[in-house]
């Protein structure tokens, strides 16, 4: 079968992302899946076992120090230069930030056409799109060249099928045109054992009716009882309630858990953009005519400072 | 410091939008079209750099005619004067052909720094900063939540999954921002009657030697083949809390199996 590069995300925390191992998981649908490691020295080596499990047949890594050193461009030219070596039947990366750039200067350098926020991808290369907050499903194909797509976080179920990659190296030369833009510094900052925002099978937000950043310790609470992640409205991002790269959204992550629980949030359009497709949502809010009621499974009207409490209460009593 | 702001005019995310039933494309003209939000970040950030280190301020739109709306828009918060690309040959135009044509005309405009936004929220591809950077072998540095100018170089905050990075480059380079770096200001009474005499340039295809063949339908990379409205979500259970609100939100959790 056809080989299929799945492009690797990883972090130094948790190691290979949710989302590439979904990625790994839709590629063995489409043919043989390769992974691509593009990172410091050393990087192939921790991954290679999680990547086989879920059915790696085949590891190309790119290590060296330059390309952890500069943003996305030196990735690009190096997958470029493996795209046009082993013309693979497809091409297939993270709906991040980071794979869609490097998705982009590929399709420059191809002059190939590129897909980005996939939810699926059937083996003729048509690509289901999600757009306008949700409101719209689009079936999609690029026309020019391979199909590159970015997948969503979240759009299957990950499923492990063991197998071991053989690991090939790859010879890294990157050019100084590449070198244009160099990371001087990567700071994590604390965010405790809760999951990543995208990839959280539950996720807890919090808008204006939170009412303050001391008050987000009830959203906080309830999400580590249900192990899930924070989220946050705009309002409650730009009040200061809580930081901005929590916030869900149109102009911020999109999410699609299977649980979403929304409190003291109106439900705009431009939030529900980023929530709209999770499998169940949950609200409590006070006002019983706020929007974010037509999209919930199970809706509470009432003041999240009491409901919310009393929930929390609950789940320890039952655990 | 020569600025280029690019501005994209989209369908106001606000209201209804709609992909055309006959071509499958962003209905452009039954939408409120504004401004795509995050590109007036990056006029604002223009502005600001103008206002400490001089230079000029050129806002730069591939679009329809009626994107001249916004392009008066944009000009009325203090940009000096406009590039307007427009071809009919452009319509159905891919995100690849988008950059090409941008590319041509930021050739033109030999800017120092182009700033746009990190991404638009009708086609919200997020791509456009680097391809441009690609096509003009100019550095990129993205999603910025803080920009520093000092001379040539140009140092750059921005979020990750993990945290936030610092980014460097020199100039020429392009700077997409996200909403977070400034509070764009509003239009003043004189700033939008100085804007309906400032300076719009309308350049077409020929004017820019890129072959109409290489964009729209006939230039695309990408087809949508077809698309349909999401079912609405079904009505679920809506209760009033009188005291127990609480225990029952956990009885549901507990009955899809969450607790
Ligand atoms: C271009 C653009 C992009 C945008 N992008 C985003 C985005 O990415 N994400 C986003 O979230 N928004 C976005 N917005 C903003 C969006 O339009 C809304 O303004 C925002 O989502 C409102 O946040 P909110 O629901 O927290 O606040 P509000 O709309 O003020 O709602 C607060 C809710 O809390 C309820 N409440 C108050 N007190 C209590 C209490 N004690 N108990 C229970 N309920 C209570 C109220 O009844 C109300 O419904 C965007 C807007 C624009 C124009
Ligand atoms: N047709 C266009 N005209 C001008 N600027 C554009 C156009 N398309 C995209 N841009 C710019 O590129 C940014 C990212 O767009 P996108 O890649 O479509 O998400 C936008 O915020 C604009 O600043």
């Amino acid at each position: 079968m056809a080989e299929v590069l799945v492009v690797v995300e990883a972090t130094r925390e948790f190691g290979v992302k949710k989302v590439t191992l979904e990625l790994l998981t839709l590629a063995r649908e489409l043919g043989t899946p390769s992974a691509v490691v593009l990172g410091g020295p050393g990087a192939a080596a921790s991954l290679a076992e999680r990547l086989g499990e879920y059915g790696a047949q085949k590891i190309y890594a790119a290590e060296s120090e330059e390309i952890d050193g500069y943003l996305v461009a030196p990735k690009a030219t190096v997958l470029a230069e493996l795209v046009k070596r082993v013309q693979p039947a497809m091409v297939l990366l993270a709906s991040s930030q980071e794979g869609k750039e490097i998705a982009g200067r590929l399709a420059v350098k191809l002059d190939n056409g590129i897909l980005t926020d996939v939810t699926g991808l059937d083996p003729d290369g048509t690509a289901t799109q999600v757009v306008f907050a949700g409101g719209t499903i689009v079936k999609s194909k690029v026309t020019r060249g391979l199909p590159l797509a970015t997948l969503r976080p979240n759009s299957l179920t990950p499923a492990p099928a063991p197998a071991t990659p053989a690991v090939e190296q790859l010879d890294v030369q990157v050019a100084d045109a590449d070198k244009l833009t160099r990371v001087v510094e990567r700071v994590a900052e604390q965010k405790g054992a809760r999951p990543e925002l995208t990839e959280a099978s539950v996720v807890v937000s919090g808008g204006r009716g939170v009412g303050s950043a001391d008050n987000f310790g009830l959203v906080e609470e309830l999400a580590d009882l249900l192990g899930g992640a924070v989220g946050a409205s705009r309002a409650a991002t730009d009040s200061g309630f809580y930081p901005h790269q929590f916030q869900v959204g149109q102009t911020g992550k999109t999410v699609s858990p299977q649980l979403y629980i929304a409190l003291g949030i109106s439900g705009a359009i431009q939030h529900r953009a980023g929530m709209q497709t999770s499998k169940t949502i949950v609200a409590v809010n006070k006002d019983a005519e706020a929007p974010i009621f037509e999209l919930v499974d199970f809706g509470v009207v009432g003041d999240l400072f009491k409901v919310v409490p009393q929930a929390a209460e609950e789940i320890r009593k039952r655990k | 410091m020569n600025i280029v702001v690019l501005v994209k005019q989209v369908p106001d995310s606000g209201a209804e939008r709609n992909l055309r039933s006959d071509d499958n494309t962003v209905d452009r003209a039954s939408a409120d079209n504004v401004i795509n939000e995050m590109d007036e970040y990056a006029i604002e950030e223009a502005l600001r750099i103008k206002e400490t280190h001089g230079g000029e301020v050129t806002i730069l739109t591939m679009g329809p005619e009626r994107a001249t709306e916004s392009i008066r828009k944009a000009l009325s918060m203090g940009p000096d004067k406009a590039v307007h690309v427009l071809d009919d040959a452009l319509h159905g135009s891919c995100a690849v052909a988008t950059s090409k044509v941008l590319a041509a005309a930021l050739r033109t405009l030999e800017a120092d720094l182009v700033l746009c936004g990190a991404l638009s929220t009708d086609g919200g591809v997020q791509v456009m900063p680097h391809m441009l950077a690609e096509r003009l072998g100019i550095a990129a540095l993205t999603g910025a939540r803080k920009l520093m100018v000092d001379g040539s170089a140009l140092t750059v905050e921005r979020q990750t999954e993990e945290g936030y990075e610092v980014v460097t480059a020199t100039t020429p380079a392009v700077v997409s921002v996200w909403d977070t770096i400034n509070e764009p200001r509003y239009p003043s009474f004189r700033g939008i009657m100085a804007a309906k005499k400032k300076p719009v340039q309308t350049l077409s295809l020929a004017d820019l030697g890129v072959p109409p063949a290489e964009v729209g339908f006939d230039g695309a990379t990408s087809a949508v083949l077809e698309h349909s409205k999401r079912p609405p979500r079904s009505a679920g259970q809506k209760i009033t809390d009188e005291g127990s609100g609480g225990v029952a939100l956990v009885e549901f959790l507990s009955s899809e199996k969450f607790v």
